[in-house]
């Protein structure tokens, strides 16, 4: 990348340099009254996320390789599983291919577990710190979070099941509504499911509002456990959090069987395979830990970038970061 | 056959689509969290001007298309070709109606145009966004018509015709802007 004199100094304001600062500081202060210890885990690790849609950054250390973190899941994961306590990590992660408006490959994060939490308990408390930072930073009382299972929004916004559905179903539901069909898209239904997600979905959400979706198609559990909704589908108990159109957060009522996390890291390569993606190496240590007993727990990663924009009203990533991708 | 994927778009990168040469003009990364990224891209179709939207599956990609810009400057035109030359190497082309366009509206001689080359053949001409042309006719402005809001029709040496103010006489040299082509003053 060609480095422009020009592009020295930092683009955050003081101004928002200042509610960051506030912002970690206000996160401490909340966990520390709920007893939720601050912990800390290596960035880099020798094995990466499996995940297709998700690159990992790659560095070499004695001509062994190493992945940079795209969230400290397993490393969090590894010491819930020797000492079971509510644990939280304020953290730098990576991802490669992602830089836009939204995006930067290198990113803040908070993520946080809760033994004996369900699903919903994590969601409260998710709602609870976010209200208690938007108090201090901008000096204002959030609207009350709204709650939309996926099937709902799906339903409402889309007039689809997205758990009965298939590509076609979606293909004629992109057509009904004008929706174009991207080029390369054609009977992956979850690949589906997500481009009605970003043009149906997003767009009708609330702009200034946090909304919730959770019970995510099974197809989409990532690591997240599997139970019955109340019709009677399976589903994934897994959320995600938005302002707006913008996603913040992701989290699982956590899958702790370490067979089946095996076999869903597995079935990732395969689908990296044919999308001629790079295979990855499988956490054995996570696998491991799982395998020693990993306690009933949710957990979450929210993006800390993208928290503070929602907070202080910017639209671009780069005006809430010191030094953005095009100025390192 | 060289090819770019979704993950090398970005604006200015010259692809073919549908047989056509295409400019990106913007290019943007839609994704949800951990899910199937596309890419939404409007381009420029470089034979046309016209724009397209389409969005593509990350891990797609677009054929590679052989594009470049030379600094050329108009020599003459022989009715069917229009024949241009690049001043540093002395290289000629010759560009036919359809490549030339709409610049042959403000082509008389010496202009510094940017020539796109597709393929080593041209594609497109890009005249300076200024021209200075002679009023070869015009009808005597009359006072007082309010007609056709003040402007009245004039016939340029290159043959195309632009609206002027009533005030406006044969022999006057005009500058135009060709972006729009529309008279801009006395010159």
């Amino acid at each position: 990348m060609v480095m422009e004199k020009d592009n020295w100094p930092p683009v955050a304001s003081l101004e928002l340099m200042k509610k960051r600062a506030r912002m970690l500081h206000d996160i401490r202060a909340f966990f520390h009254t709920r007893d939720v210890l601050e912990v800390e885990t290596p960035l880099l690790a020798s094995a990466g996320t499996t995940d297709p849609h998700i690159e990992s950054l790659q560095t070499v250390f004695a001509e062994k390789r190493y992945y940079l973190q795209t969230s400290p899941e397993h490393a969090m994961k590894r010491l819930l599983a020797e000492h079971s306590a509510a644990i939280f990590q304020l953290c730098k992660v990576f991802r490669d291919e992602e830089l836009g408006p939204m995006h930067n490959p290198e990113f803040s994060m908070l993520e946080w577990y809760r033994p004996g939490f369900d699903m919903h308990q994590l969601m409260a408390e998710v709602e609870a710190l976010a209200s208690a930072l938007a108090s201090t930073l901008a000096g204002s009382d959030l609207k009350p979070f709204i709650r939309l299972s996926y099937r709902q929004a799906f339903e409402q916004y889309a007039g689809l099941n997205p758990h009965q559905a298939d590509a076609g179903d979606c293909r004629e539901c992109a057509l009904q509504h004008g929706i174009e069909q991207p080029v390369g898209l054609d009977e992956q239904k979850d690949e589906w499911l997500d481009w009605l997600l970003t043009q149906l979905i997003f767009p009708a959400l609330p702009i200034d509002q946090f909304t919730f979706i959770y019970d995510y198609p099974v197809s989409q559990c990532a690591l997240a456990r599997l139970k019955d909704n109340e019709q009677g589908e399976l589903v994934a108990s897994r959320f995600e959090l938005f302002y707006g159109d913008t996603e913040l957060a992701n989290g699982f009522h956590e899958l702790t069987q370490a067979g089946e996390q095996r076999r869903r890291f597995e079935a990732d390569n395969v689908a990296r395979a044919a999308e001629n993606k790079p295979q990855v190496k499988i956490d054995e240590y996570l696998l491991a830990a799982l395998e020693s007993g990993l306690p009933d727990c949710s957990g979450v990663a929210l993006g800390l970038d993208r928290l503070l924009m929602a907070l202080s009203g910017e639209t671009s990533i780069d005006q809430v970061l010191t030094f953005p991708w095009a100025r390192i | 056959m060289a090819t770019y994927s979704t993950n090398q778009f970005k604006n200015g990168l010259k692809v073919i689509i549908d047989g056509d040469p295409y400019s990106i003009t913007e290019n943007i990364l839609v994704k949800p969290g951990k899910g199937q990224a596309f890419n939404r891209v409007k381009l420029k179709n470089l034979k046309n001007g016209r724009t397209l939207e389409r969005t593509f599956k990350a891990t797609e990609s677009l054929e590679a298309a052989d594009v470049e810009e030379r600094d050329v400057d108009f020599l003459y035109s022989d009715g069917e070709n229009w024949h241009f030359m690049e001043p540093e190497t002395f290289e000629q082309y010759a560009a036919d109606s359809v490549a030339v366009g709409d610049a042959a509206k403000w082509l008389k001689g010496q202009e510094h145009c940017v020539m796109t080359l597709w393929n080593d053949a041209p594609l497109s001409i890009t005249t300076p966004n200024f021209v200075e042309l002679a009023v070869a006719q015009t009808d005597p402005g009359l006072k007082g018509d309010t007609a056709q809001g003040g402007t009245k029709p004039a016939t340029l040496e290159t043959g195309s015709e632009v609206k002027v103010p009533l005030f406006v006489e044969t022999g006057d040299i005009l500058k135009i802007d060709t972006r729009t082509g529309e008279y801009v003053s006395r010159a």
